[in-house]
């Protein structure tokens, strides 16, 4: 098929976003909208044992402040069945419902005014005392205990064993035995949280940032106890979220809960520092890897344990220990899990969740093999190549990991490299190579569509999903515009609406391969309706079937579709389509898989290392827009530059805050640190998984970034850092 | 933010007026730092004093020097000809400062006045000396790689954050400054004063002054000097450790040198130790490195700084290196 899928159409709405006209949750200005302004704990752990809210009432403007004390008592009606995107042990945190305080930041009082700067004034005249107990706020994995049962159900076990890594590690010739540290990290997308809430008698409107519009519907009805009916949530827009919006936060329970006090549209939009304590981070982990190998390299054990910080209230954990139980082939593998409970907001899935965590200390460990073996990085990984599953044992839906260590080692000129630690320099500074192996699971999900054909010859296809960066809007448009033999210009998706068709949530990369086969069900399930009318004097649909009646602008024909619904009467014809998992998770594994190779740079004298040069080569399945792809995973690399060199929050104990929490002190790269990514995808079409092919992009591309840059650094100065970011001092103890 | 006054200033003798009278004015220029305070409610001033509009904007090139004016955007000072020709270490710690956007709005005159980026006082929830004096000093004990080796005292350790006015010690520039009882100059080297027992105090402004303009004098070395700025990401940073040097040198022979160094001391640092062991000595690599070694003269380190003793040496012997052409 020669259509637009394959093709690098550009971003659909990049005019709308760079000319100021896409309109993101908290530019949503309903006639009479109030402002909010929340007033925030200043304590990681205690009561509240008195409010003073006498002057902020006082001051101008100011329509209600609301507290523990004067708030109604919320359902918080259990769901069902919990969301996948939100833990499955501890409960949510129940805004102004009593006297207890977590975390430092903890909201506790909302205030209403007519202006945000009245807000904010009054929000500050709020006098809070309390009475403090002795908080949990140092990251001491020692204090882990293992997940609930709930979570070990979910896929998040405190132990696993295949073999006997135990004792192989004790007989392996060569080993190696080492503790990683990923710091905590925030998401920082550009857009900042916010919610616009309207009731309308029992019915609310939210204007809402969220990576999940359906969600967020049903979460809010269950903390409110009223039907999902009642509830719309609109978000055409998101400016990234990398994770943030996949749960629904205590704010938007605020802002809904605002509303409904003061009679009055309300918004509500996070501050950058109140970002940092309101809506997760990637958490704070330390882990254990051992690897035990013959002398050819072959692995014979791997040990990797993990402790992962979590809050009080709730126990959000991640994949961490998947990538130990699959990237390569070793007969014995225990993995060990323990969660390490703090007085802080929680945690909560950030680009590459666990994942990228895991692949960081098993790549760099994998590393530090190759430099006991004395054997080149990537030849230890192709000895270990996992030809199946080894955990699941099943065969791969698809796998072209040999072609990615291969293309990008060519692209990168990994054959320039000189084995030895330090032998490479440019002047006063040290070259360093580095590498290291990327995976994400792939997963779909269930998902509808609708699609509309209109007599003036467009299509409308609309989905409840959402585009928080990766091109959805363009993508679905492609997809849509083939099954109807329609140009894409002649097709439109919507997206970001709980009136559409539902959708499944807008992250772990999934969005592809589950909306992509509903939008192409209800494509033909339209397409099927329209040329299932009765047929009579209709030339142009009198062929066969099973191809598409209308192709485009034919010279000298009009379009078909348009024709058949002028000559039935009718302005337009509609349907559904829907699509499911099959049986595939049953018979196959499946994986994006990716090779990264980094180039560093490091003064020897100040420690400075920059990233100048990062070559990724990447099985993500079929790839339905390059432009877009290529812009995803150059994004995506990215932020692993910052996650290597960078990113970490300044957590101070005393206080259980984030000090640096703004974008001047927490530092994510800018131009300069980013000069040259490559990003290229092996030919890979995967019908195994899903009728599109496409196996998922978004988390593939962060991961393996940071190890590989971290290898490199190795490499460049024979200093090996364990724990992220490396920086200046790391470099010069 | 918490509610105040603004008024923009028809003239220059009601801004100092204004300012004077009311207790908590303050003015506001380019504003790229004040907002962040009145945002966060790090600073509350009563009154905003809006002094865009008065006419002190220009570079002025004179025979004894340059004078710029204290409204002079950072873009386009580091955008003139006279200045990079004439004072290289100016320009190339403009360019050094912020953003291209950022340095399109903050002025000369504002940039002196930047307030530290010390965690604890940009975040009110925890307690800082500087912006509530008395409530205590956690960065002491706390995080605090950003603050200062040099010029710290128990009550503060701060550090000065600023690119500009570590250049214009290499250079002796002066700060004109008109006030109630008219117009004086401080030289750069006296503007700013260490915390002590009071770090709310960061100038030796007084109510009321107000700069006018950055007089930088014509002098034997600031042709040969220069700007170099360490920090963890390539741009956008305050820096780690900074230098700005500058040598007078007849041939072979350094006649006498400029040295400071920002990013690890509580205000702009001049090394004179540095400045001292360079003087009457040979142009030559060993004798800049040996110079340099004494950068470290007088600091106290602690845990999550110490690690800039070492690096604001060798920041300041690249630095001289670079200058005395032997890099």
């Amino acid at each position: 098929m020669t259509g637009a899928i394959g093709q690098p159409v550009s971003r659909i709405e990049g005019a709308a976003k760079v000319t100021g006209t896409a309109k993101y949750a908290a530019e949503f200005r309903p006639p009479q909208m109030a402002h909010a302004a929340l007033v925030l704990s200043t304590v990681p752990k205690g009561r509240i044992t008195q409010i003073d809210t006498a002057a902020a009432e006082r001051a101008p403007g100011v329509r209600a402040v609301i507290t523990h004390l004067n708030a109604p008592r919320l359902a918080y009606n259990e769901m069902p069945e919990r969301p996948v995107v939100d833990p499955k042990s501890g409960d949510q945190l129940r805004v102004f419902q009593g006297p207890e305080i977590f975390f430092s930041s903890q909201p506790v009082g909302v205030v209403v005014a007519d202006t945000l700067e009245q807000a904010d004034h009054a929000a500050a005249l709020v006098r809070v005392a309390y009475e403090t107990s002795a908080a949990a706020t140092e990251f001491d994995p020692r204090r882990g205990r293992p997940p609930s049962e709930a979570t070990a159900k979910a896929g998040r076990p405190g132990g696993t064993q295949r073999g006997d890594a135990d004792r192989a590690f004790a007989a392996a010739p060569v080993k190696v035995d080492a503790v990683y540290v990923q710091p905590r990290e925030h998401h920082n997308a550009m857009e900042p949280h916010a919610t616009v809430a309207t009731w309308e008698g029992d019915r609310l409107t939210l204007y809402d940032k969220t990576q999940w519009v359906d969600n967020d519907r049903s979460e809010i009805a269950h903390v409110f106890g009223i039907p999902e009916e009642n509830i719309r949530v609109i978000d055409p827009y998101v400016g990234g979220a990398f994770g943030s919006g996949l749960r629904t936060w205590p704010h938007v329970t605020i802002a809904a809960l605002a509303a409904r006090q003061v009679g009055r549209p309300v918004r509500l939009e996070l501050s950058r520092r109140e970002l940092y304590y309101s809506v997760g981070f990637r958490p704070h982990t330390a882990q254990r890897v051992a690897l035990g190998a013959e002398r050819d390299g072959t692995l014979t054990a791997l040990v990797h344990g993990a402790a992962q910080q979590t809050s009080t209230y709730e126990e959000y954990a991640e994949a961490i220990l998947d990538p130990a139980r699959m990237t390569y082939a070793c007969p014995n593998v225990r993995t060990i899990y323990r969660l390490v409970e703090m007085n802080t907001n929680s945690p909560c899935p950030m680009r590459t969740p666990g994942i990228a965590t895991g692949v960081l200390a098993l790549e760099l460990a994998m590393d530090e093999l190759a430099v006991a073996l004395g054997m080149d990085p990537v030849e230890l990984r192709l000895k270990n190549y996992a030809e199946r599953d080894p955990e699941k044992n099943l065969p791969w839906s698809s796998k072209e990991l040999r072609a990615c260590y291969a293309t990008a080692a060519e692209r990168f000129g990994w054959s320039r490299r000189s084995p030895q630690p330090r032998s490479m320099r440019d002047g006063g500074t040290l070259v360093g190579y580095g590498m290291a192996t990327a995976v994400y699971p792939s997963h779909r999900a269930a998902a509808a569509a609708s699609a509309t054909i209109f007599a003036n010859g467009t299509a409308l296809v609309r989905s409840a999903a959402s585009d928080m960066g990766p091109g959805t809007y363009t993508s679905m448009t492609q997809v849509a515009a083939d099954t109807l033999g329609m140009p894409v210009d002649r097709v439109r998706f919507e997206l970001g609406d709980t009136d559409m068709p539902k959708a499944p949530v807008h992250g772990g990369s999934i969005t592809m391969a589950s909306i992509g086969p509903a939008v192409r069900a209800a494509c033909e399930a339209v397409r099927a309706k329209l040329l299932a009318l009765p047929q009579q004097g209709d030339r142009a649909a009198s062929g066969t079937s099973a191809e598409p009646a209308y192709a485009g602008s034919r010279p000298g024909g009009a379009p078909p579709y348009a024709e058949i619904l002028r000559r039935h009467g009718l302005d337009r014809i509609e349907a559904t389509g829907e699509a499911k998992p099959g049986d595939e998770e049953r018979k196959f594994s499946s994986y994006a898989f990716g090779a990264v190779f980094a180039e560093v740079r490091v003064d020897a004298e100040t420690g400075t290392v920059r990233a100048p040069r990062i070559v990724g080569a990447y099985d993500v399945g079929r790839v339905v827009n390059p432009r877009l792809a290529h812009s995803q995973c150059i994004g995506g690399m990215v932020g692993g530059i910052g996650m290597a060199l960078l990113e970490a929050a300044d957590w101070d104990a005393r206080y259980g805050r984030v000090m640096n929490a703004n974008l001047a002190e927490y530092l994510v790269p800018v131009n300069p640190d980013v000069i040259e990514i490559d990003a290229v995808f092996v030919p890979s079409d995967d019908r195994n998984f899903n009728p599109i092919g496409a196996k998922g992009l978004a988390e593939i591309a962060l991961c393996g970034v940071a190890p590989a840059v971290a290898n490199a650094v190795y490499h460049a100065t024979g200093k090996r850092i364990r724990e992220l970011p490396i920086t200046m001092e790391k470099l010069l103890a | 933010m918490v509610p105040f006054a603004y008024a923009a200033a028809p003239d220059q003798a009601d801004a100092i007026a204004r300012a004077a009278q009311a207790r908590g004015a303050q003015f506001i220029a380019g504003g790229t730092d004040m907002l962040q305070l009145l945002q966060e409610r790090v600073t509350a001033p009563s009154e905003l004093i809006d002094i865009n509009g008065l006419p002190l904007a220009g570079v002025d090139v004179a025979q004894n020097g340059v004078r710029i004016g204290a409204l002079t955007r950072l873009a386009d000072v580091a955008d003139d000809e006279h200045i990079r020709q004439q004072y290289p270490v100016v320009v190339q710690a403009l360019l050094a400062s912020a953003s291209p956007q950022v340095r399109n709005m903050a002025t000369m005159g504002g940039n002196l006045l930047q307030r530290t980026r010390c965690l604890y006082f940009r975040d009110v929830a925890a307690p800082c000396n500087k912006r509530e004096p008395g409530s205590g000093c956690p960065a002491q004990d706390g995080v605090n790689r950003m603050n200062a080796l040099l010029g710290g005292s128990p009550h503060c350790i701060a550090t000065y954050p600023g690119d500009l006015a570590v250049a214009l010690m290499a250079v002796d520039a002066e700060v004109e400054v008109a006030g109630t009882a008219g117009p004086r100059r401080i030289p750069i080297e006296h503007f700013h004063v260490v915390p002590g027992a009071t770090p709310q105090i960061e100038t030796v402004l007084q109510p009321g002054d107000l700069i006018t303009a950055l007089l930088l004098p014509a002098s034997a070395f600031a042709r040969r000097s220069h700007y170099l700025k360490v920090r963890d990401r390539a741009s956008f940073e305050w820096a780690l450790a900074s230098a700005a040097v500058a040598l007078d040198t007849d041939g072979s022979t350094i006649r006498q040198a400029r040295v400071a160094v920002g990013g690890v001391a509580t205000k702009p640092w001049r090394l004179s130790q540095v400045e001292q062991a360079l003087a009457g000595q040979p142009l030559r690599a060993d004798v800049l490195r040996t110079a340099a070694e004494r950068a470290g003269d007088g600091a106290q380190p602690r845990p999550g700084n110490a690690f800039k003793v070492e690096l604001m040496k060798h920041t300041v012997a690249r630095a001289l290196l670079t200058v005395g052409g032997q890099a």
